[in-house]
């Protein structure tokens, strides 16, 4: 009994100080969302708001737009996934020509597009409204999510999914129960990344009827009211950091055991 | 001598004019190979680097398919079969280990027994009995993840999940390449008594000549485009190589090898004086005189051998004979290698080992020159080839 605890203990210490790291990850999110929510609280309840700015900061519009935010940047994520993870899987198998390459740079090529011109481009293409949107942000952030499926499968060990094959594995079973789990680490940063990106990018859907926090901005700079502006723009980073926060216990409780 | 031995029989598989060419590559890595190999055998796949030897082994499972050629496995064409299915029923070791690091050891040893669809019940009793079997205690390691293992212990695991549902084929590609050598060696010799048991039939590669000597019934000694230079048994090839390049292969320790091969047993003891208590100092004078030997072995009641007495301490000691002359710390059974003898021998400085049976009683002695004599006429036999 003594010595089966004794030998347990270099892998428990192991595991501790991977978890120190993410454990770090996860305190500093809450410590910033924390400190912008009380400043922002001051803000409220201490300022003198005039009657425009109450006007623009009327509880139920933010409360709506903040929905509208929310509902954009997850739907635009989750189009993410379901794009750019298949395609990521799809490209990296050993018959699939070479495209991989290629592809990472036109997307990168892509990305140097600015935001605003990419919504006003397909606002052409697809005209107004929330789904226009959703198709704009999950363009913008396939990028970082096509790219970390691509190199969360290749970094995998080949003499793992070698020594699957020569088990008797099918394609199919070596992609789900060896490939995908041991490279869900690097997609889940992918996607946190992805999705932080696309809150950001949702404050912009207002520009095509999209609605979002980006109204209260826009309104906030046109009349010249910069506890409106801080208000809406704070409200976002709030949103992006309880984002940032779900992917990083996403990243911890999705990590395989004995990685 | 001929190839075969003794006990031929079917062979278990069967390359006939097998032929890998990559693209764009002018020279192919497998040309024209035919080979068999019988059940329950271990043949060992040896050359240098780049020779082929681990491409003809994955063409066996089909990792690679052939160019041309057929192979057999079972009398069945290999390219006929489902390729997961064959590599289900074929065992498959590599120096990598490449064990699964998000599962268990248990789970890692399921592998094969989980894709056949085995019952839960039975794939534990299994995974206990595997683990049993490679040392590893299954109460302490069943639970753990492969990244609390060291080397060694990874590749215990690795062979016990090529094991997972009892296949008559081992195909293993330099399983200990990768491990320190006190461990290989431990390994090799945990291995060969495993498969004194098992008596799988198993396709070796390695690139190390004393590996292939020390696991092999038969070695094939392959060279560029796995063209097989000389197929035959260790002390056949050790004694008689083909051709210069076998030659080159071996080495120049190639003489000294074939100690590892031959046993004790297979030498004749040379006869030595034994002394029993009590000693008589005139006669036992006497009797190595007569025999012409400047040492002699003392005895206790049971014939176990206590310790070396020559003629000086025979003279000059005043002490009891009994305690004269110098323990006898190393002994040498029948069924160790003649290097083990060998060594046993430079530890004495009579350039002489005592030999006892199992219980540790006295049978005989090995002596420097039947060693020397032995090595002499495996010597001639490789130099007049």
């Amino acid at each position: 009994m003594t010595s089966l605890a004794l030998s347990a203990q270099p892998s428990r210490r192991s595991r501790l100080t991977t978890w120190g790291s993410e454990q770090l990850d996860l305190i500093v999110t809450p410590i910033l969302a924390l400190a912008l929510a009380t400043l922002l609280a001051t803000v409220w309840f201490y300022s003198d708001f005039d009657e425009t700015t109450s006007r623009i900061l009327e509880p139920s519009e933010l409360a709506r737009q903040a929905y509208q935010q929310l509902y954009l940047a997850f739907f635009s994520t989750l189009l993410v996934i379901v794009v750019a993870v298949p395609v990521g899987i799809l490209v990296t198998r050993e018959n699939f020509p070479s495209v991989k390459d290629g592809l990472v740079t036109v997307l990168g090529l892509g990305q140097a597009i600015p935001a605003y011109g990419l919504i006003v481009l397909f606002f052409v293409w697809l005209g107004s409204g929330a789904l226009t949107v959703i198709v704009a942000l999950a363009t913008f952030a396939l990028l970082p999510v096509l790219r970390n499926t691509i190199v969360g499968l290749e970094q995998v060990d080949r003499s793992v999914i070698e020594a699957g094959k020569g088990m008797g594995m099918t394609g199919f079973k070596r992609l789900t129960k060896v490939e995908l789990p041991l490279a869900v680490p690097v997609i889940v940063a992918g996607i946190r990344t992805a999705v932080v990106i696309n809150v950001g990018m949702a404050a912009l859907a207002f520009l095509i009827g999209g609605g979002g926090l980006g109204e209260t901005i826009n309104a906030g700079l046109k009349l010249n009211r910069p506890s409106a502006i801080f208000v809406g723009a704070a409200l976002v980073a709030l949103i992006a950091l309880a984002f940032d926060f779900a992917g990083g216990l996403a990243q911890r409780y999705l990590r395989p055991k004995g990685v | 001598m001929t190839s075969k031995g003794p006990e031929v029989s079917e062979p278990l598989i069967r390359l006939e004019h097998v032929t890998k060419q990559y693209h764009g590559v002018k020279e192919p890595a497998v040309r024209d190979l035919s080979m068999d190999v019988q059940p329950g055998e271990i043949l060992v796949l040896v050359g240098p680097s780049g020779c082929g030897k681990s491409t003809t082994l994955r063409l066996i499972n089909r990792m690679i398919e052939p160019t041309s050629g057929h192979i057999y496995y079972e009398g069945e064409d290999v390219t006929k079969v489902d390729p997961n299915a064959l590599r289900r029923r074929i065992g498959y070791v590599i120096q990598q280990v490449g064990l699964f690091p998000h599962r268990t050891i248990a789970e890692n040893v399921a592998t094969v027994p989980k894709l056949l669809r085995w019952p839960k019940k039975r794939i534990k009793e299994r995974v206990d009995e595997l683990l049993e079997l490679v040392s590893m205690d299954p109460s302490i390691y069943r639970d753990r993840y492969p990244n609390e293992l060291s080397g060694g212990q990874a590749q215990r695991v690795g062979v016990a999940r090529a094991l997972g549902a009892d296949p008559d084929v081992l195909l293993m590609d330099e399983p200990f390449g990768a491990i320190d050598p006190i461990t290989r060696d431990r390994l090799q010799n945990e291995f060969l008594r495993l498969q004194s048991e098992l008596r799988k039939t198993i396709v070796f590669v390695t690139h190390d000549i004393d590996e292939a000597v020390k696991m092999g019934d038969r070695i094939a000694i392959l060279r560029e485009g796995s063209e097989i230079a000389q197929l035959e048994r260790p002390e056949v090839i050790l004694t008689e190589p083909a051709d210069e390049f076998v030659e080159n292969f071996l080495g120049s320790g190639a003489v000294l090898k074939t100690l590892t091969l031959r046993r004790v047993r297979d030498i004749e003891l040379a006869p030595m004086v034994t002394l029993r208590k009590p000693v008589h100092r005139g006669q036992a004078l006497q009797a190595m005189s007569d025999a012409g030997v400047g040492t002699a072995v003392l005895l206790d009641d049971q014939e176990h051998p206590l310790r070396w007495i020559d003629e000086r301490a025979l003279n000059s000691s005043e002490r009891a004979i009994e305690s004269a002359g110098r323990p006898i710390t190393v002994q040498v059974q029948p069924e160790d290698t003649l290097q083990d003898a060998l060594s046993a021998m430079l530890t004495t400085s009579s350039g002489m080992a005592v030999v006892v049976d199992a219980r540790g009683k006295y049978l005989g002695g090995c002596t420097i020159e039947s060693l020397a004599s032995l090595l002499l006429t495996a010597g001639n036999g490789s130099s007049s080839s």
